[in-house]
């Protein structure tokens, strides 16, 4: 049984850019094990949360611990995988080659031979647990999106991260292939006991694996159980929006609400 | 004897043999074609290695515009008593940094490379213009002058190659880790953007080195084309690296060799060759087998 810690711990965060603020006032949690999807509209800031945790973006106003650290050496327990600009016919470069990218970054002179082995080793593990292993020695330029992210997530949990970051995953895959990534990423979560923070449009593919949702928008983050935090009651409360969250007979959910109105800080 | 007063060419007055090996003492008994052999195969080295990245980081039109800040650089400098190498060395590196300055995160727009590529060109028509000597300077820096280039260019080259070459070997798998996943490497602490800067910069002084012996208009044949046939053959970094090296190496010795007995220019043969391998690696079954092999 995986012994649930705090693995993530926002408290009043404000984080933006040149020091102006995307979203503020922000309290969340994630344990170990925890599967978690950031949703919320275009722009909203969804990515920033992510970029945050990596620090990658300026944290104005609170408090980011990374079991327990600081985000300098809290980040080192994170897999990210940001969304990815196109690939052309010139990245050339297989699977398994990609994967092992940061291993050899790790020293400026080739590692040890040893070292070396056991990147490998890793890499070629989480290309099989992703069930892509066939493919490690295809150029990442000749494969489809599917089987692309799991390349991307391949690489990510073959530097066995305490937290994995996925922005937008599901984006660019038709609705069977978002379905296998999600069962496959959840699958993950529950062997390897990691916590994942997942970026999403479409939150429908997620909900029969999600334990937490955390919804950004209007400048705040709202984070919670997915059948707590989305209801219509809850959502329009909290963003002082008329918002309404609606479900079809198979459970499918769709958030419809005005959120373009600019926040104030 | 050299018949070219631009040496682009050679008429040597021989013709091949059977004996390849002895045709090959007969052209390295001339001093000009030893210089050319040496300095050609530093360039190439060096372009083989520098040129993956530039393929590989998207930057082809960023290396072309280059070459071209390089050519005003070097009209510039004939035309103010320099020589053409110090120009073309204190243009390009200008230009590299302006070039990282402009672009987010080092990556230019091509309207905005463009729109420098054809200011600078029109720059180093106007040094011509101004330059009142011969215009066999102009055509040595368009066309390059492999069969022409003195003892102390030859050391310059080869000095300078082998400092870019430890410098690409330090970085290599920094380098690597940035261009084909900034993102990510960004969020591990990478530093991108200072990497981005500093490989435009070697870029640059590999544009300036190679200018000397493949010219401004036809620097793509050492500097792209090797590495764009290399990456069709392998998707292991290391692997295409070498393969790049390999490819410009053989089109400059070959190039090098048939430019020797044959009255036309070296660059012709060099260009024709990197043309000629790149198209084979476009053909699939070519490549498949060949990335089987290795």
């Amino acid at each position: 049984m995986i012994v649930m810690t705090e693995l993530v711990s926002a408290k009043n965060l404000a984080v933006g850019y040149m020091s102006r603020t995307q979203w503020s006032h922000a309290d969340f949690q994630l344990s170990q094990g925890e599967f978690a999807a950031v949703i919320g509209p275009n722009g909203s800031g969804k990515s920033t949360l992510l970029k945050a945790l990596t620090g990658q973006v300026e944290i104005i106003e609170g408090e980011l611990l990374i079991d327990g650290l600081g985000i300098g050496e809290g980040r080192r327990m994170i897999g990210y995988v940001p969304q990815r600009r196109n690939l052309d016919e010139d990245t050339v470069i297989t699977s398994r080659e990609f994967a092992l990218l940061p291993h050899r970054a790790r020293r400026l002179i080739n590692n040890s031979k040893a070292e070396r082995l056991e990147s490998e080793r890793l890499v070629d593990e989480a290309l099989d647990s992703l069930g892509i292993g066939d493919l490690a020695n295809r150029s990442i330029s000749t494969l489809s999106g599917g089987q692309l992210q799991r390349v991307y997530i391949a690489q990510a949990l073959s530097q066995r991260p305490e937290l994995l970051l996925l922005d937008e995953p599901l984006s660019n895959l038709d609705i069977r292939a978002s379905a296998q990534l999600a069962k496959s990423v959840s699958e993950l979560v529950r062997g390897r006991g990691v916590g994942v923070m997942l970026v999403a449009h479409d939150l429908n593919p997620l909900l029969p694996y999600l334990d937490k949702v955390l919804f950004v928008a209007n400048g705040r983050v709202v984070c919670g159980y997915p059948d707590e935090v989305l209801t219509s009651e809850r959502l329009t409360d909290l963003f002082e929006l008329p918002v309404e969250v609606v479900r079809d007979s198979s459970g499918r959910i769709a958030i419809m609400g005005d959120f373009s109105e600019a926040h104030h800080d | 004897m050299i018949s070219n007063p631009l040496l682009l060419s050679v008429n040597s007055g021989t013709s091949f043999s059977i004996n390849i090996i002895y045709d090959l003492v007969v052209m390295l008994r001339y001093p000009f074609m030893r210089n050319a052999f040496i300095a050609g195969s530093a360039v190439a080295i060096l372009a083989g290695v520098v040129g993956y990245f530039i393929v590989s980081r998207r930057s082809s039109f960023a290396a072309h515009a280059l070459s071209h800040v390089g050519f005003a650089g070097a009209a510039g400098a004939v035309v103010v008593g320099l020589t053409p190498l110090e120009g073309l060395l204190g243009f390009t590196t200008v230009g590299a940094v302006v070039m990282g300055a402009l672009g987010k995160r080092g990556e230019l727009r091509d309207s905005q490379i463009g729109i420098v590529l054809s200011f600078m060109l029109g720059l180093g028509v106007l040094f011509i213009s101004l330059y009142q000597g011969y215009a066999s300077e102009a055509y040595s820096i368009l066309f390059g002058q492999i069969l022409g280039i003195s003892n102390a260019s030859v050391i310059f080259t080869v000095v300078s190659a082998v400092v870019l070459l430890i410098v690409m070997r330090i970085a290599l798998n920094v380098l690597l880790f940035a261009s084909f996943d900034e993102e990510v490497a960004n969020s591990q602490g990478v530093p991108t953007r200072l990497i981005s800067y500093a490989f435009l910069i070697v870029v640059a002084i590999t544009v300036a080195v190679a200018v000397q012996i493949i010219g401004v208009l036809l620097i793509f044949s050492l500097l792209v084309t090797p590495a764009a046939a290399a990456i069709r053959v392998s998707g292991r970094p290391r692997v295409a690296i070498v393969a790049s090296v390999v490819i410009a190496l053989l089109i400059t010795w070959v190039g090098l060799f048939i430019g020797f007995y044959q009255p036309y220019p070296v660059s012709f043969f060099i260009t024709a060759l990197g043309f000629v391998v790149y198209l084979a690696t476009r053909v699939k079954p070519l490549t498949a087998q060949l990335s089987r092999a290795i």
